[in-house]
This record gives C-alpha cells, structure tokens and sequence, in this order.
C-alpha cells in the first residue's frame, strides 16, 4: 500500500462519513518498503493538488520520517525542482506499508494491512 | 453459459482453484484485455491518471492500466478493490503494480471525495445484483456503491463499467442505481446479439466547477457510442407506423432521442461493428 493511496483511504464505518477525524487512517506498528519505481512526472503534477497536504504531513511523521515542509510544493517546483520531485516520488510512490493496521482516529476501527493488501471488509452491523 | 453470480458468493466462488483456473486462461486474459482496452478508450485520459479499478481481481485489468505508453496519456496509477482473497493473492503472486484492498463494494467506495480522475470496472458489478446475506439487499447495496464511487471521482470525472447482466431487469437495476446517485449515464453494446454482446455503462460526474462537462459533450469526444441520457428534457416522441427495425424507424426513432435530448452518434473505427441502440 503506498503512502498515496494512504493520502486518500477514509474510515469505511458509516457513523465516521461526517466526521474530519475518520481521515486520515493512522499506521500502527507499519513494516514498510521501499519499491523502486520509475518516476512519473506528469502524474505526480496531476495528484498534487489532490493531496491533503496537512494529512500528509501527519502521516510521515507517524511513519517515522522527517518533517515535511509546512507548504506543499507547487506544480512549478515539480517542473523545475528535480531533487523535490524525486523526494516526493519516494514518498508517495516507492514508499509502501506491507503490515501493520491502519486505525481510524474516530471510531478507533483497526484495518489490518497483509502483504501490503488493507482489508476494508467490514461486519455488516457497521456498514 | 453458466452464472456463477445466481448461485454463490463472488468470494465462495472465486476460491484459490478458480482464482488460479481463471487468470491463467489466455482465453480469459485477451477477453479482459481488449475490454479493458475499450474502456480506456471511452475514458479518453489525457495524462497519466489516478485510476480505481472495481473488482480489480487478480488485476488482468489493473496492469492495462499500468502499460499504457506516454504517447497514449499513461502509465496510470491505480487502485483495486476486490472481495475475493484467493483473487487478490493471484495479484500479489503475478507482483502487479496497483495497490489492493480486501474489500466489498457493496459495503460502498472508502475514499475521501474527489480521490480518482477515473474508475474502471470488468465483468464485476453485475454481482451486486445477488444480495450476499438476509441483511443487505441488492438495492441497498448497488446504492452504497454507486453512491460511494460517485463521491470518490473528482469532478468531471468518468466511471466505464462492463458487466454481464443476466437480464434486462438486472440491467435496468443497475442503471437506474447509477442515475439515481447523480452520474450521467449511457449504455453501449458492443456487438449486439451476438454471444460476444458486450455492455459498458458509461458514468460522468457533472459537477459546476469551470471544465466539467456535460454527458452530451464528453459524448461527442467519444468514438463509436451509442449513449442514452436518462435524462427527460420534455416533449415525447410521437407514435409510429413505421415497420420496427427498418431503416425508416431507426432514423425515426434517432430523432426522437435527439429531441429528448439524448445523444446519437455512431461514426468511428468501429462503425463496422453491429450494435444495437438501447432504450
Ligand atoms: C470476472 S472477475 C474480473 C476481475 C478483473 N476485473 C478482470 O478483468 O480480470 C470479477 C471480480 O469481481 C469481484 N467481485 C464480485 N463481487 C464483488 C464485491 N461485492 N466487491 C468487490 N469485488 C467483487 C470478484 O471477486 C472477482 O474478482
Ligand atoms: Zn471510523
């Protein structure tokens, strides 16, 4: 599971739609790797003003990396910027949680994640 | 053909013997590939995307999104939602590039608003038409999906999904579900009547932002689609003498949609095809 999709995943449980805390989901006990893959500019400047950056931030931290910026960069620092391109690919692309649980800040609801696959299956009194 | 969606759980029936049996058949593998391949192109990406692919199994459709060169606007990212464990363990095995989620869409789409550019779905959702416990019914749970992918989609966004009805009840069922939570909608079939009938339901998500665009537009950029607006913009169209099937009473009925409002359009590389215009 790359730390993009983290980026986007909500809280499955009905009561956790309306709220803010349901995102983003939190890592708990993450084994991660890291998977080299080739850089996709153009895609990363699509993405980029999808990303919640604030979340963004929360979630590196809690996987242990080092601060990010307080702003986000702009299409242009990706157009121009190849050292922040190529930081920002390795986070959001190549970086990827294998096990662990992700845990919603609402409900506390903990979805296992296997061989990096998040099961999302839920019992159906939650749904 | 047999269906196994009449009988079992997509999850009792994709077990590790069927998910294997099924994604190293070349029959199936060309079969997904060229659907997978018609979708994109009713999708008409631009540049490489953010794509969710529904009932991704073991990701025959997920790596054509993964191939798609930089001349033709990729390669794409993608995510896949699958309810089937031995399914997604075949991905796993085949090491495809997207991302997986052990999931049931008809539990709905867990993705904050506006997450994809696009969604894809083969040969999947027909299988929401079979409640999978006393709990849910299959209403209940097409609601929670298309709900869910609507949501998930950025404005201006597009869903194409192919799936195999087993009758027009369950089409229509489906269809009804997709308007009903906000897409625009259209079908197109891809050789009629014939035992290849294909059926791809074609979503776009309106939205008033500046660059969005009308069903009616994102049609007219598309090639070779026969596509129902559902649609009403007043007036009906008046009742005809015409023999049904005669040249005569398509064009008659062509104009009927067209006062309708609804889009039709048939010129393109696969114009040679036999295809059928629904209503
Ligand atoms: C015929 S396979 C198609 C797989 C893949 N899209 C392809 O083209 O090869 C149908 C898939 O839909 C999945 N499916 C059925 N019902 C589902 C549900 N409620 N939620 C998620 N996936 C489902 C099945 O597990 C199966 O993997
Ligand atoms: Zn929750």
């Amino acid at each position: 599971m790359k730390v993009l999709t983290l980026n986007f995943l909500t809280c499955a449980v009905k009561a956790c739609k309306t709220t803010n805390n349901s995102f983003p989901l939190h890592p708990k006990d993450a084994e991660l790797v890291h998977d080299e893959i080739e850089i996709n500019r153009d895609l990363l400047v699509n993405v980029l003003p999808r990303i919640d950056w604030t979340a963004l931030r929360t979630t590196s931290t809690e996987l242990g990396f080092p601060t990010l910026p307080e702003q986000p960069p702009t299409a242009e620092d990706l157009q121009q910027d190849e050292k922040m391109l190529k930081e920002l690919h390795a986070l959001l692309l190549e970086t990827q949680m294998m096990e662990g649980k992700l845990v919603c800040g609402h409900c506390g609801h903990e979805y296992a994640v296997r061989e990096g696959i998040a099961n999302f299956l839920l019992p159906s009194h939650l749904v | 053909m047999s269906r196994p969606e009449d009988t079992l759980a997509a999850d009792v029936h994709y077990d590790d013997t069927e998910a294997r049996k099924y994604t190293t058949s070349s029959r199936i593998q060309n079969i997904q590939a060229s659907m997978t391949q018609r979708a994109l192109e009713l999708l008409d990406l631009k540049f490489p995307s953010l794509i969710l692919d529904v009932g991704c199994g073991s990701g025959l459709s997920g790596e054509i999104l993964s191939q798609v060169p930089p001349e033709e606007g990729g390669p794409h990212v993608w995510v896949g939602m699958d309810i089937s464990a031995s399914m997604l363990d075949v991905a796993l095995q085949r090491d495809v590039e997207g991302d997986l989620l052990l999931a049931d869409i008809g539990q709905g789409v867990p993705f904050r608003p506006g997450t994809f550019d696009a969604a894809i779905s083969i040969s999947a959702i027909q299988w929401l038409c079979n409640a999978e416990s006393s709990e849910t019914s299959p209403a209940g749970r097409l609601s929670r999906f298309f709900n869910g992918l609507y949501s998930s989609l950025k404005r201006g966004g597009r869903a194409v999904c192919q799936f195999y009805p087993k009758n027009d009840v369950q089409k229509q069922m489906i269809t009804s579900a997709a308007v009903k939570a906000g897409f625009g909608a259209g079908l197109l079939e891809d050789d009629p009547e014939t035992k290849n009938v294909k059926l791809y339901l074609v979503l776009t998500v309106g939205g008033n932002a500046t660059g969005s665009k009308d069903i009616a537009d994102v049609v007219d950029g598309m090639d070779g689609v026969d596509v129902l607006d559902n649609r009403k913009k007043g007036e009906k169209g008046g009742k005809g003498e015409i023999k049904k099937g005669s040249k005569a009473w398509i064009i008659k009925k062509k104009e009927q949609m067209e006062r309708k409002g609804k889009i039709v359009k048939a010129t393109s590389k696969f114009t040679g095809r036999k295809r059928r215009v629904q209503f």
